[in-house]
């Protein structure tokens, strides 16, 4: 990319050469290159978990690993997945990319600290890899007491040192996001101009504030508790387990409004740009992003229900979490509506938009039945609940960040990924998706607990589909990773703006010089005013 | 931020000697016996002199509204961590022939 | 250099003027301190809830404290947020001498509170009030010695980070000595200071709540 002779002008990408250039650099736009070809590599690795979790369960016989390696596996899995790959995925990415260009501003409002935490995480990562390969970590991703306190014997002080260090990179890009959206915003850029992706980022940022520190705290009692035998979470020494899981949720159930949250705000932005129409009911859509960051806190016992809670507080957690599903609703009905008497176009961006609607949906509805006690009861611990989460992770999530990662491609590296190719991919991740996971909602429900190696064999014919799906699903992966580069030195050029989309960033170069924007914009318009863009002979500068 | 007000010498001076009378007073209320109003007689000078340090030290007084909010947010998160926990403890009891781990 | 020129080399490139600067930074750090009142705001929750399961123990071990250390070491604390404001009103005048002097008086009551802590720290090493294998609490009354244990497990779990953030904050005092000795702040640009400042004033919070609850509130009460 760096030898574009078809761009003329100086971007970020040529802006300096060298690898000291790229190591030392503040410019958000290099340091979101950083974290995408990081988070890239945890993603692949994360998947080779997942996949030898998928080839064990081919059979019902534990017969490909042992009943200990199984566990290392999916514990390994999750931490990857979650820790290096989901929690930073969009914001650290996309929204270190986007946020300042958004908003008309040069950089974030501390570079020096955007660097320091990409740097943090890499060293977190560090920790958690050095455990990976010292061998591996069993306790689940969870880190539950007492049996990563006292029990397990792989190594839990350096994971858990790892996830203390990478929460501190995601607590300092909350803070810069956080701080940028407030100080940085151009000249006529009000609150309710904002894209809806920065009202995501922002309410994501405000659980990255308040909820990381709390699960740091948990983890460097645990890391003393191992290491001195403090007591603390360990009942044979009058410790209490329970608060362990309080403390941890109180974080990690906000944690997963960290990762779809800004998945939510890049559906905002590619819905309206291929319906061409502004996102119904903007300040609802906005709104609800604030509303899930502050009910997100409350509800965390609904992890809780079966380990021993009083009856009282899980009928509490329960009614909080049935609240949740509300500002969850309006976003999915909002975004509908926006289809309503749109120009729809099926780009690739937009097909991941769909695959997203529909998937959340089942992943937040399948999460309402969790909620309620009876039901959690039944199916805690199966196949039901892993498929849950991964309708919303991998059908929310991934499938937003697949959709960012093409509708931002151009405005990333100033070339066009292969159309075809690309809705070929997103065709493949969405059937090898459902063919994965749906299964696994019937497993669930038949009673197939989770994180076994063997299993009873008439649950066979259902895993074996899930592990052909993983197969097309990872193919579907693979591709993009191939057309991308592919399109680094064939694509076409992109220009500026080749969907003709709104929004600030569409109106810089592509790929955009150092600072963003020439001169500072002056903001007169409103967000997704794609009706004036689109009007003819109205003139709006807006269109470029 | 330039041209509001600013504490002066006199005023950290000032603090700073609050300060130390509640730190003596609330030594001296702990020898005495109040039953369960000694908790609640420590914590109150506590944050009295919590919030001497904040608005005056920490300048808080004289900060932006944004400042304030984020300060009363973490607050209120803590209040929500500390209050929805001890609805599970305070009421584990309740229901005793239900919990098997009473 | 004159203070224009000062003024423009200490401007970042993306800020439009150094107010919008110092604002934002100003914004951050307070930021910053929202995350550390969550951070210790998880080990009070814990605190509170161990205090309500087991009562008695609780007081038991709180009645070892040395409410005398303790309440010396808050005065200390109590003192150095004193200078630390004045160096912060002083770098705001552009007085870098008094800057200097305050800033190390704060230096100084922060390793003496450290050396108190360490005092502290020392008396339960030798009364075998350090948690582990080597614990052991001559207990009378209604409760499970091991209760009184992670009594001390959080005690030391706190203090020792709080301790932490003093020895951190010591740092920072350093680096802002040598910055004000190479005359780096102006009346214009002093926020390291200030937000140093914050900062350690915000630890200074910590011990404010960490004093009555640890060594106070129990005093009189009975195990």
């Amino acid at each position: 990319m760096e030898t574009a002779n078809s761009e003329p002008k100086t971007n970020y990408l040529n802006a300096d050469y060298g690898i000291k250039s790229w190591l030392l650099t503040t410019d958000h736009k290099r340091i979101a290159l950083l974290y995408l070809i990081s988070i890239t590599l945890f993603f692949f690795l994360g998947g080779f978990f997942a996949m030898l979790i998928r080839l064990e369960l081919l059979t019902p016989a534990g017969d490909l690993v042992l009943a200990d390696t199984y566990n290392k596996l999916f514990t390994m899995h999750g931490v990857v997945m979650i820790f290096l790959f989901l929690l930073p995925a969009v914001p650290a990415v996309f929204g270190n990319f986007l946020v300042p260009m958004m908003i008309g501003a040069k950089d974030l409002a501390f570079p020096k600290l955007n660097l320091a935490s990409w740097y943090i995480f890499i060293i977190g990562a560090c920790f958690i890899l050095y455990a990976v390969v010292t061998g591996g970590l069993d306790t689940g991703w969870t880190f539950y007491t007492p049996y990563s306190t006292t029990y397990s014997n792989s190594n839990v002080v350096a994971a858990a040192l790892g996830v203390f260090i990478t929460g501190f990179s995601s607590i300092f890009t909350g803070l810069n996001i956080l701080v940028t959206v407030h100080r940085m915003r151009a000249p006529g850029l009000t609150w309710r101009r904002l894209p809806l992706f920065i009202w995501a980022h922002y309410a994501t940022s405000v659980i990255m504030v308040l909820g990381t520190p709390v699960l740091a705290i948990t983890i460097v009692l645990v890391a003393l508790e191992r290491l001195f035998h403090f007591g603390i979470f360990d009942a044979r020494m009058g410790g209490d387990p329970l608060l362990f899981q309080h403390l941890f949720w109180f974080y990690s159930h906000p944690a997963v409004y960290i990762m779809i949250l800004p998945a939510m705000g890049v559906i905002s932005e590619i819905i309206a740009c291929f319906s061409r129409k502004r996102v119904f009911g903007y300040d609802f859509v906005a709104m609800s992003s604030i509303a899930i960051a502050v009910l997100g806190f409350l509800v965390w016992a609904h992890h809780m229900y079966v380990a021993g809670i009083s009856t009282y507080a899980a009928m509490i957690f329960s009614m909080l979490t049935f609240f949740v599903a509300i500002p969850s609703a309006v976003k999915v009905f909002n975004w509908t509506a926006t289809l309503y008497k749109g120009s729809i176009t099926f780009e690739t961006p937009m097909l991941y938009v769909f695959a997203f609607i529909g998937l959340f949906t089942i992943g937040g509805l399948t999460g309402v039945f969790l909620a309620s006690v009876g039901i959690d009861l039944h199916v805690t611990d199966t196949y039901f609940v892993v498929a849950h989460f991964h309708y919303v992770m991998v059908g929310g999530t991934v499938t937003a960040f697949m959709g960012a990662l093409h509708f931002w491609w151009p405005k990333i590296t100033g070339k066009m990924y292969p159309e075809s190719f690309a809705k070929l991919s997103a065709v493949l991740v969405f059937l090898g998706f459902n063919l994965t996971f749906f299964p696994q909602f019937l497993l669930g429900y038949m009673g197939m607990p989770r994180r076994y190696h063997a299993y009873p064999a008439e649950f066979q014919v259902l895993n074996v589909l899930s592990t052909a799906g993983a197969s097309i699903l990872a193919v579907g992966f693979l591709l993009p990773m191939v057309y991308f580069v592919w399109s680094l030195q064939y694509g076409k050029d992109a220009g500026p703006n080749p969907y003709n989309a709104a929004g600030l960033e569409w109106q810089t170069a592509s790929p955009p010089t150092t600072f963003n924007f020439e001169e500072t914009p002056v903001v007169t318009w409103e967000a997704y005013n794609y009706d004036e863009i689109d009007a003819p002979n109205k003139g709006v500068e807006v269109a470029g | 931020m330039a041209g509001h007000a600013h504490p002066t010498v006199k005023t950290f001076v000032a603090v700073w000697a609050a300060l130390l009378v509640l730190t003596a007073l609330t030594v001296g209320v702990a020898t005495l016996n109040l039953g369960p109003f000694n908790p609640i007689v420590a914590l109150a000078i506590a944050t009295t002199k919590a919030l001497l340090v904040l608005l005056f030290f920490m300048e808080l007084r004289y900060s932006t509204a944004l400042t304030k909010i984020s300060v009363v947010a973490a607050v209120f998160f803590l209040m929500l961590l500390v209050g929805l926990t001890l609805s599970d403890y305070l009421t584990r009891g309740w229901s005793s022939y239900i919990n098997p781990f009473r | 250099m004159p203070d224009s020129e000062l003024a423009v080399h200490n401007l970042k490139h993306h800020f439009a003027d150094l107010e919008q600067q110092k604002a934002t930074s100003t914004f951050g750090m307070w930021i910053f301190l929202v995350t550390e009142i969550m951070f210790f705001g998880g080990a009070f929750a814990t605190y509170l809830i161990y205090r309500l399961s087991y009562y008695n123990a609780w007081v038991a071990g709180s009645q070892t404290m040395e409410i005398e250390l303790g309440a010396v070491n808050t005065v200390v604390l109590i003192c150095s947020s004193l200078t630390m404001v004045m160096s912060v009103h002083f770098a705001k005048l552009g007085n870098r001498k008094l800057t200097a002097i305050f800033l190390l008086l704060t230096l100084l009551l922060g390793f003496g509170f450290l050396g108190i802590k360490a005092v502290e720290y020392h008396g339960h090493w030798v009364h075998h009030e350090v948690p582990g294998p080597n614990f052991h609490f001559e207990h009378q009354g209604n409760y499970d010695p091991r209760q009184v244990m992670i009594f001390f497990s959080l005690y030391f779990a706190m203090t020792g980070m709080h301790a932490l953030h003093m020895v951190i904050g010591a740092g920072l005092l350093t680096w802002l000595l040598i910055a004000n000795a190479r005359g780096r702040f102006t009346p214009e640009y002093n926020s390291p200071v200030e937000m140093v400042g914050l900062y350690w004033h915000f630890v200074d919070l910590v011990w404010i709540y960490l004093f009555p609850l640890l060594y106070l509130i129990s005093h009189h009460h009975n195990g």
